[in-house]
């Protein structure tokens, strides 16, 4: 009787008009875009719901597990350039370069990236060419999601970029591997950075012309990550690729970027306005797009002690979180920034030496980022900054050229002229310009930091210059000593998750850990 | 042997009643034989009754009658604990005659899952607890009304809140992820126990008043009929009913009661903390007040609540009812908390077509109003500076920036009005523009008083049932239960824009949080029952099958926006003018607001059935099948096949027991099951590929346009049912008549394909953690009760209960691959930090041992902060050092009851005990170090607890080992004195007068406020008040 009927009612789907299944979700056109916006706010946003709520990942607070955050914590805290005062979890031994293969917040990082893998796997094998042509996609809609997939193409090599930089060896999956229970292949970090540069160089033409929408990934945006994958070829592959490097910074320089004339701007609320450096940001939004990482966490965690006045940065408090060691400070010229321009140093009642990391006074602080306009106001919320991050601009592109050019594969008046360039900016006029003799590695490696310190690129700089680990280059409390001491070089990369290690029988985690 | 001891006893009552009457000799004699319709035994003492006289007879030992009777006569055969049924006679005719048990639960009996059965009967492990022995005084919770009495069954309440729900495991969980709560069963329908938004406990529905008794059904032959819900034990509640041919009675009681606070937490005075301050932190005694607060006395108080219940019971002309109105007003002893529950309760049970028809119509309205303080203020009480006044003298001036003239961004030239803050004292931004530190704590009391948080709920629950006999077949019953659950809640939650912390300068502040739920939850049973007795073979066959229905809905509808003053520019000045509150819907603002709308639902569809065999009344076996089918799980793995088996041997039946006097009862039981499991605690649509779009403040920006984004969901598209498999054996016992009696329980309980929530191999699913079947857990444990009447005599009576619990509990695999290194899946988040875990789940330890490091102790026995030992000797410590230590559940687990009656007084007393729990100390761990009176986000101050001068650690030290503590205890949950004035004046009312203590003392070395948290970590607990009661209970 009714039995039958009721066993039917075991077939449902969702009520609710927010979720779709996937048999349904491309009979609305609009899902295309939709679901490439999430490839995207992957990097800005922690979940589906903001600031925090319905979170992306598990496992770790959403605010830690924030993909920026991460990528900050991992590129920053390792270094020179900052430390954290908080009491969460092992957060404590970035700074000290004493991770483990248990600690929750490379596991956040880790898991962070490989979503975006799967989730970029997912869109890619969604808008394969006979999906596309089995829901009848044509015309000029299906150019555009072509576009699309090439530009989900990229943000996987982005994130496989990262886990190349941070983890060396991990495990790789495709949109050729379906989701479902199975164990991943192991690739090597030389293997990765083939399959990473032959993504990119496939993709190069593939998606729109530089400078024409913003916050989507352009040819340029592709030619800077290439630039940034061959400067530091040397440590993943052991060949360097400085010449190559030269190639697409150069393409970057051609594309008709220009540095903006204010330095402070770029880091400002309304950074994503008038901003001709800037070449791929992550986008974040007071009213639309709210997090507890990203740039509120940057600018929110510099904000501490009983002189920084919030409102003066746009937020309506501090978190008491991080400064930066003497180490950054002494790179410049002075520390208040009459000179080189880009010593944004809070230092009113702050020790400039770390006695305690704890204590929010032990370090300057640094007001490089802000939720001002630089027409004045905050931005749209006093909690979530409208700040972008910028992935990629402009000024780090004349770097790596002039890095190239050092390393004898461009051309040295060109590089000396990029730095000069920055310089001016810095100091106002020319006076802190170089001539060619003083372009070294050495001096470029500081250079990189007064230019782009906290825009997470530290680490990984620090690694190709062979000064993160060993004895070569201390600074406050590497090695949890005050003076800084010698660490092992095994904190070059980062553990394997030992979670994936358990859940993975192909994983074989990285030397010494 | 007790229904013979009964029967007997019956028997000489109704002789004297009986006794004396006559056969009238002109008329013919019916005679014949009573027996038991479910297993065709004779009933001696059965009572024959002529229709419409008092003349009449009973049987004798071996069930047999005879009467005399003319002709056309009817006569009416009753037996206590049998439907009563009447038959047409004519004289000179045999009339053999099986009752019927009556379904409802009466003594000797107990519900078990679609149906009752003979308690001698059960052949799984079964406990019936009815109203007598109910836990006594303010409960609001049912239960708290079983609290300590079942071997095997904890009750953890969450706290001292009014109306607070609570945990209840049976035999230990056999869950990781997934539900470890029982399966509720009111009336025959089964409940969802999902949380109803705005109510504390979704239990307090049910009126405790309404309740005539609990069955706890705790091995899986017993429970294995409830398939996949059962996987953790079944509560069956039945409410009381009104009783056929009863005379109307009226019941009120009547309950007033005290709550008390107990321990306060121990944090620095005034005066100590100014020293601290000064000694640790001399460049911030600037920041010092001068009063003397203590934040704990300033938040809690003594609570009045009283309850009160009327009852009314009868049959009016063949149709037996029960009405009841409830209704319950209670204070928390934390300021502004109240809860107001009125109940309704009507339970119909006419029988129709000569007894073939039985009808039960229960309805239970419940309407709670709740107010919730803001339980932040019990933590705020331990941090916030003693020094500071409740209310400050002088007015703050923050500046504000707003948009005033609504273009989207702040207006900053113009100032709005200064705030007071309500008065209360706040910690300032230390710059000269009194911005509220937004990371400060805040001032306990303001929380208390700015925050209004309100909720209404208003639920029935309600059933019609339909049993019939065949009239061709009276051996065959059809049973139909049609039941819905439909709840309706509706709350709001306002925080003014003046409170410090809910301040936005840009934005206008404040917080207004409008909440609705919706749940519908439908069921439909039918079962066919036939039970028949084979005399020649001296077999009894009792065979059910049935069908089940169950449709869940629910939806959660809420909007958040800011809640503040809108002003008006005066034009002098651009000083505000008038302002008005709660702008929602003015299009300034509506980036503010974000609305969602969740419904959803699930069905469960079951096909299940019972086979009972009964061999000479001695041998007992059951076989029961549920097939289940759950709309949660892809068609290839949504149905679930859950078998059990029992056998059930009464020893002292046999006729070579028959001369062991001093034994009145001896069974020894077996049994073997497998229940499921799908309550699954992740959604409804875990196997679906499905994609989710962002709610407003999650978009992203793709030039110049902001997109709601969609994401694919993580999935699992081959989820299945958790399996767990119990073993049990059992033994009941009874000694002399059974003065004592009781049972004996051992089992052993195997999960597989735990529903798990862990990490999933990278990049082979859509998150990195996923609901999934992996690993497997184990639970074995005894069981141990008994109760003994020391006195029995007509003057005094004495009671004593007794029940013990021994459950060990190991989780035996958790990942794919069975590598050592794997350190498990961490859990239990502590306050302090953010992220931090105190716990793990690892294989070959038990679920939520506490994972930490070994203390190294310096010569003066105090912890020496941050040294840790160095367990895997390679020099350093890491993360690889830490270990398991000890667990939050306990290993044995303690009831004790007991009651005297002596002429009209009656004492009694219920306690527990639990031993080898562990708790962490994360009160301590949290706010025990010097650091934590400095706070560098403001700067502000903060308290710090006493306790630190047992370790005179600077910074906390979360996951050391000293902080997880022994939290074994004896607690007495209630102790009542009452008194029995019966009919006074000469009236037929009874009246009685109680006393009852509740929570009255706890003994345990545990040094925090109390030792029985259910998740082992002690932070901020509500505390549970001591209850002085007043019970008044009028009867008529």
């Amino acid at each position: 009787m009714i039995i039958t009927s009721c066993v039917k009612d075991l077939d449902t789907i969702p009520l609710d008009k927010d979720v779709t299944t996937a048999a349904t979700v491309f009979d609305d056109p609009e899902a295309y875009i939709q679901i490439l916006a999430k490839l995207y706010a992957g990097h800005a946003v922690s979940g589906q719901e903001g600031p925090a709520g319905n979170g992306d990942i598990s496992g770790i607070d959403e605010g830690f597990g924030q993909y920026l955050r991460a990528w900050w914590y991992h590129q920053e805290l390792p270094t020179d350039e900052a430390v954290i005062g908080w009491n969460d979890q092992t957060i404590k031994d970035f700074h000290y370069q004493s991770w483990g293969a248990s600690d929750v917040f490379v596991a956040a990082m880790y898991y962070r990236i490989f979503y975006q893998i799967s989730a970029c796997n997912e869109y890619i094998r969604e808008t394969a060419d006979d999906k596309l042509s089995d829901r009848g996609v044509t015309g000029d809609f299906l150019a555009q999601v072509k576009t699309y997939r090439n530009e989900a193409r990229f943000l996987r090599a982005l994130s496989y970029f990262h886990a190349m930089d941070l983890f060396a060896n991990v495990p790789f999956v495709t949109e050729a591997d379906a989701v479902g229970a199975f164990f991943p292949n192991q690739i090597q970090r030389a293997d990765l950075f083939t399959y990473v540069e032959s993504e990119l160089k496939d993709i190069e033409t593939l998606l729109i012309a530089p400078r024409t929408e913003y916050a989507r990934a352009d040819q340029a945006t592709v030619w800077s990550l290439l630039a940034k994958v061959y400067l530091n070829a040397e440590v993943y592959t052991g060949t360097a690729k400085y010449g190559e490097c030269a190639t697409y910074c150069q393409k970057v320089i051609d594309a008709g970027y220009s540095l903006h004339p204010n330095y402070a701007y770029l880091f400002m609320a309304d950074n994503n306005l008038n901003n001709p450096e800037q070449i791929f940001s992550v986008a974040f939004d007071g009213n639309a797009t709210q997090t507890y990482g990203g740039t509120n966490f940057i600018i929110h965690a510099a904000i501490g002690g009983d002189k920084m006045i919030p409102s003066n940065y746009g937020v309506g408090g501090g978190w008491g979180g991080t400064r930066t060691t003497s180490a950054l400070v002494d790179k410049f010229p002075d520390e208040t920034g009459d000179i080189d321009g880009r010593a944004m140093f809070f230092t009113e009642d702050q020790n400039k030496e770390i006695v305690d990391i704890g204590v929010f006074t032990d370090g300057y602080a640094i007001t490089k980022w802000k939720n001002v306009k630089s027409t004045g106001g905050a931005g749209a919320s006093l909690d979530y900054p409208d700040t972008d991050f910028p992935y990629f601009r402009l000024a780090d592109v004349y770097l790596m050229y002039a890095e190239a050019a050092v390393q004898g594969t461009a051309d040295m008046g060109m590089a000396v002229n990029y730095v000069n360039m920055l310089r001016e900016r810095a100091y106002g006029d020319a006076s802190g310009n170089i001539s060619a003799g003083d372009l070294d590695l050495n001096f470029i490696l500081d250079e990189r930091a007064r230019e782009l310190y906290w825009e997470c690129t530290r680490r990984t700089d620090l690694v190709r210059h062979g000064k993160l680990t060993g004895g070569d280059y201390v600074w406050p409390w590497k090695g949890n000593v005050a003076d800084g001491a010698s660490t092992d070089s095994k904190f070059n990369i980062f553990p394997i998750p030992a979670s994936d290690v358990g859940a993975n029988p192909n994983l074989l985690q990285n030397n010494g850990y | 042997m007790v229904k013979h001891l009964k029967s007997k006893l019956i028997l000489l009552l109704a002789m004297m009643c009986f006794g004396t009457v006559t056969v009238f000799a002109q008329t013919g004699e019916v005679t014949g034989t009573v027996t038991d319709a479910s297993d065709g035994t004779t009933l001696p003492g059965a009572t024959i009754v002529v229709k419409g006289t008092v003349r009449g007879t009973v049987t004798d030992i071996d069930g047999n009658y005879g009467i005399s009777v003319g002709p056309n006569t009817t006569l009416v055969f009753s037996f206590i604990g049998y439907e009563p049924q009447e038959i047409p006679v004519q004289p000179g005719s045999t009339v053999n005659i099986a009752l019927q048990m009556q379904s409802t639960a009466l003594e000797g009996f107990v519900v078990i899952g679609y149906g009752v059965q003979k308690k001698e009967d059960a052949t799984g492990s079964v406990t019936a607890i009815d109203e007598k022995l109910f836990n006594k005084g303010a409960i609001v919770s049912p239960t708290q009304l079983i609290s300590g009495k079942v071997a095997g069954v904890q009750v953890i309440s969450g706290g001292g809140a009014p109306g607070e729900g609570a945990t209840v495991r049976i035999r230990g969980g056999s869950s990781l992820s997934a539900s470890n709560d029982p399966l509720y069963v009111i009336d025959g329908v089964p409940i969802d126990n999902d949380g109803i938004s705005g109510m504390r406990n979704p239990l307090n529905t049910i009126n405790p008043a309404d309740i005539e008794t609990f069955t706890v059904l705790k091995d899986a032959s017993a429970t294995a009929i409830y398939g996949s819900r059962a996987s953790n034990g079944v509560i069956i509640i039945t409410t009381k009913k009104g009783k056929k041919g009863a005379p109307m009675s009226f019941n009120y009681t009547g309950k007033f009661s005290l709550s008390t606070p107990g321990k306060k937490i121990d944090v620095l005075s005034a005066d100590e903390f100014r020293s601290a301050v000064t000694e640790r932190y001399p460049d911030y005694v600037g920041l010092l007040g001068d009063a003397n607060t203590d934040w704990q006395d300033e938040i809690y108080q003594n609570a009045f609540g009283m309850d009160h219940n009327v009852s009314i019971a009868g049959d009016a002309q063949g149709l037996p009812y029960r009405l009841s109105i409830g209704f319950t007003d209670e204070d928390g002893i934390l300021k502004t908390d109240n809860m107001k529950r009125t109940t309704v309760g009507v339970a119909l049970s006419p029988t129709l077509f000569d007894d073939h028809l039985k009808i039960n119509l229960n309805v239970n309205y419940v309407n709670i109003k709740n107010e919730f303080a803001d339980r932040g203020a019990i933590g705020s009480a331990i941090q916030y500076d003693p020094t500071k006044p409740i209310k400050n003298d002088s007015i703050y001036n923050p500046l504000y920036l707003d948009d005033i003239d609504g273009n989207g961004e702040a207006d900053n030239t113009v100032l709005m009005p200064p705030t007071d803050f309500g008065g209360y004292y706040a910690w300032v931004q230390n710059n000269g523009t009194d911005v509220p530190v937004e990371q400060g704590s805040s001032n306990p009391v303001a929380l208390l008083n700015m925050r209004d948080d309100q909720s209404t709920v208003n639920r029935v629950l309600t059933n019609f049932q339909l049993d019939y006999k065949f009239h061709f077949l009276p051996e065959l019953r059809a049973n139909l239960n049609l039941g819905l659950d439909h709840s309706h809640s509706k709350g709001d939650v306002i925080v003014p824009d003046y409170a410090p912390w809910a301040y936005d300068a840009l934005n206008g502040g404040g917080s207004y949080n409008s909440y609705t739920q919706t749940k519908d939850n439908e069921l439909l049973d039918f079962y066919l029952n036939y039970v028949k007795y084979v005399d020649k073979i001296e077999s009894r066959f009792d065979v059910m099958v049935g069908y089940s229905w169950q449709h869940f809905y629910r939806s959660n509808n809420s909007i958040n926006g800011n809640y503040s003053r809108q002003f008006t520019i005066d034009s002098v000045a651009g000083r505000p003018g008038v302002y008005q509150k709660n702008f929602f819907g003015d299009p300034t603002r509506t980036h503010n607001i974000d609305t969602t709308i969740r419904p959803t639902e699930s069905y469960l569809v079951s096909f299940f059935g019972r086979f009972n065999y009964t061999l000479k009344d001695r041998y007992l076996l059951t076989f029961t099948l549920r097939d289940d089918g759950t709309s949660r799980f892809s068609p290839e793995t949504r149905w679930g096949l859950f078998p059990a088996a029992a056998f059930a041997w009464k020893l002292n039946d046999e006729p070579w027991m028959q001369n062991v006097d001093v034994l009145s009862q001896l069974k020894i039981r077996a049994g073997w099951g497998v229940t499921g499991q799908q309550n699954i605690n992740q959604g409804d649509y875990p196997y679906l590929p499905r994609y989710t779009t962002s709610n407003v403040f999650a978009r992203y920006q793709l030039g110049n346009m902001f997109y709601y984004t969609m994401r694919p969901e993580g999935y699992d598209a081959n989820i299945k049912w958790e399996e767990t498999t119990t073993i049990n054996f059992g033994l009941d016992f009874g000694f002399a008549e059974d003065r004592v009696y009781g049972s004996i329980d051992v089992y052993q309980r195997k999960t597989k394909d735990l529903i798990n929530y862990i990490p999933v191999p990278a990049g082979t699913n859509l998150s990195n953690f996923i609901l999934t079947n992996i690993g497997d857990l184990e639970n074995k444990g005894a069981e141990f009760a008994i109760t003994a009447r020391p006195l029995n005599s007509t003057k005094v009576f004495w009671e004593i209960g007794f029940n013990a619990t021994y459950n060990e509990n190991k989780i035996t695999k958790l990942t794919a691959t069975d590598d050592p290194d794997y350190p498990g899946v961490a859990t239990g988040g502590i306050s302090g930090g953010v992220g931090n875990t105190v716990q793990m789940h690892s294989v070959g330890h038990p679920a939520n041992s506490y994972f930490v490091y070994e203390q190294v102790y310096g010569t003066d026995g105090l912890p020496i902060e941050g040294l840790y030992v160095d367990r895997n000797n390679d020099g350093e410590i890491t993360d690889t050092d830490r270990y398991h230590y000890k667990k939050p559940a306990a290993d044995f687990y303690f009831g004790i009851n007991s009651s005297v009656a002596w002429k009209n007084w009656d004492f009694s007393f219920s306690g527990r005990a639990n031993f080898g729990n562990y708790v962490y100390d994360n009160l301590n761990s949290e706010n025990g170090v010097y650091e934590r009176l400095y706070r560098p986000e403001g700067p502000y101050l903060g308290n710090i607890t006493a306790a630190v001068t047992n370790t005179e650690f600077v910074t906390p030290q979360y996951l050391s080992d000293y902080y997880i503590q022994d939290a074994s205890f004896f607690k007495m949950d209630a102790m009542t004195l009452s008194y029995l004035f019966p009919a006074i004046g000469g009236s037929n009312v009874d009246l009685r007068l109680s006393g009852t203590v509740n929570n009255a003392f706890t003994i345990t070395n545990y040094d925090g406020i109390d030792p029985e948290i259910s998740n082992g970590i002690d932070n901020r607990i509500y505390p549970r008040p001591r209850v002085y009661v007043l019970g008044v209970s009028l009867q008529f």
